[in-house]
């Protein structure tokens, strides 16, 4: 694996119920591509969150995955509101998401601090008016 | 515990699934919101949940979870279907409340470890 691989999906902000699939077809490719299980389900779940957050408040954007030796790198593109104040966003339970998502099962507040709790790094570069970008690394475990 | 026994012990309809109801599960979650449920990793567990769309699937999927527990009669739709199905995961429904079908697993034996963050 010399090259990284690089997947791109679009996260269509319309449609809450098809929020996620990105997320699968990336659990599905790690699978192929013979990673370890619980690296795979942190991707999962980092990623899927970042869906949510992306059809939730950003009406959409696009998801890239890149794998390379050393770490999955998920990267979230957004032209949405933007995040005003990043330090409020990520405390658990601070949400700005509507009761009827809160009905949905998701806007409790926790997407952000999961997806920080799921990945070894994670940057936020939000301009509000203009949209959101979130990095998450995963370091791969190396071969001793 | 097997998901047979779980099924019994609920005596629940199994909706989609069937050939699966010899998994072994060690523990499970109930929660309508699935956030928290993301929050906490645990293996091979069961979520029971009183929440009716499409995520509570793709939630238990990203979680490796291998089987939802609908509660209070409640019925999935034809995509939550669709996507258990393709998910190999086993969706069955029970009359019991959320309180008592936990109750009911646990003291049946599904008591599972303790939680953990990671």
């Amino acid at each position: 694996m010399s090259e990284p691989l690089v997947f791109q999906f679009d996260v269509d902000g319309n449609d809450f119920t098809s929020a996620g699939r990105a997320s699968v077809q990336v659990k599905k490719l790690l699978r192929e591509l013979g990673l370890p299980a619980d690296v795979i389900r942190r991707v999962s779940i980092a990623m899927y969150e970042g869906e949510i957050n992306m059809v939730i408040h950003a009406n959409g954007g696009v998801a890239e995955v890149r794998v390379d030796e050393r770490d999955i790198t998920i990267i979230l593109t957004d032209r949405g509101p933007g995040i005003p104040d990043v330090n409020l966003a990520m405390q658990e339970g601070y949400s700005t998401a509507t009761r009827s998502i809160q009905s949905l099962g998701f806007g409790a507040g926790m997407g952000l601090p999961n997806m920080k709790r799921y990945t070894d790094e994670m940057r936020i570069d939000t301009e509000v008016g203009v949209g959101t970008t979130i990095t998450m690394v995963i370091h791969l475990p190396q071969p001793q | 515990m097997k998901l047979s026994t779980v099924k019994e012990l609920l005596n629940a309809k199994v909706i989609s699934g069937k050939e699966h109801l010899g998994r072994d599960v060690f523990s499970a979650c109930g929660s309508d919101m699935m956030s928290d449920v993301l929050a906490y990793v645990k293996d091979q567990a069961v979520l029971l949940t009183g929440l009716v769309n499409s995520q509570v699937i793709r939630t238990a999927e990203m979680m490796d979870m291998v089987c939802v527990v609908m509660v209070r009669s409640k019925w999935p739709t034809e995509e939550m279907i669709d996507i258990a199905e393709r998910a190999d995961i086993v969706l069955m429904t029970t009359e019991y409340r959320m309180y008592e079908a936990c109750g009911q697993l646990y003291s049946g034996g599904l008591i599972g470890e303790a939680v953990r963050r990671e």
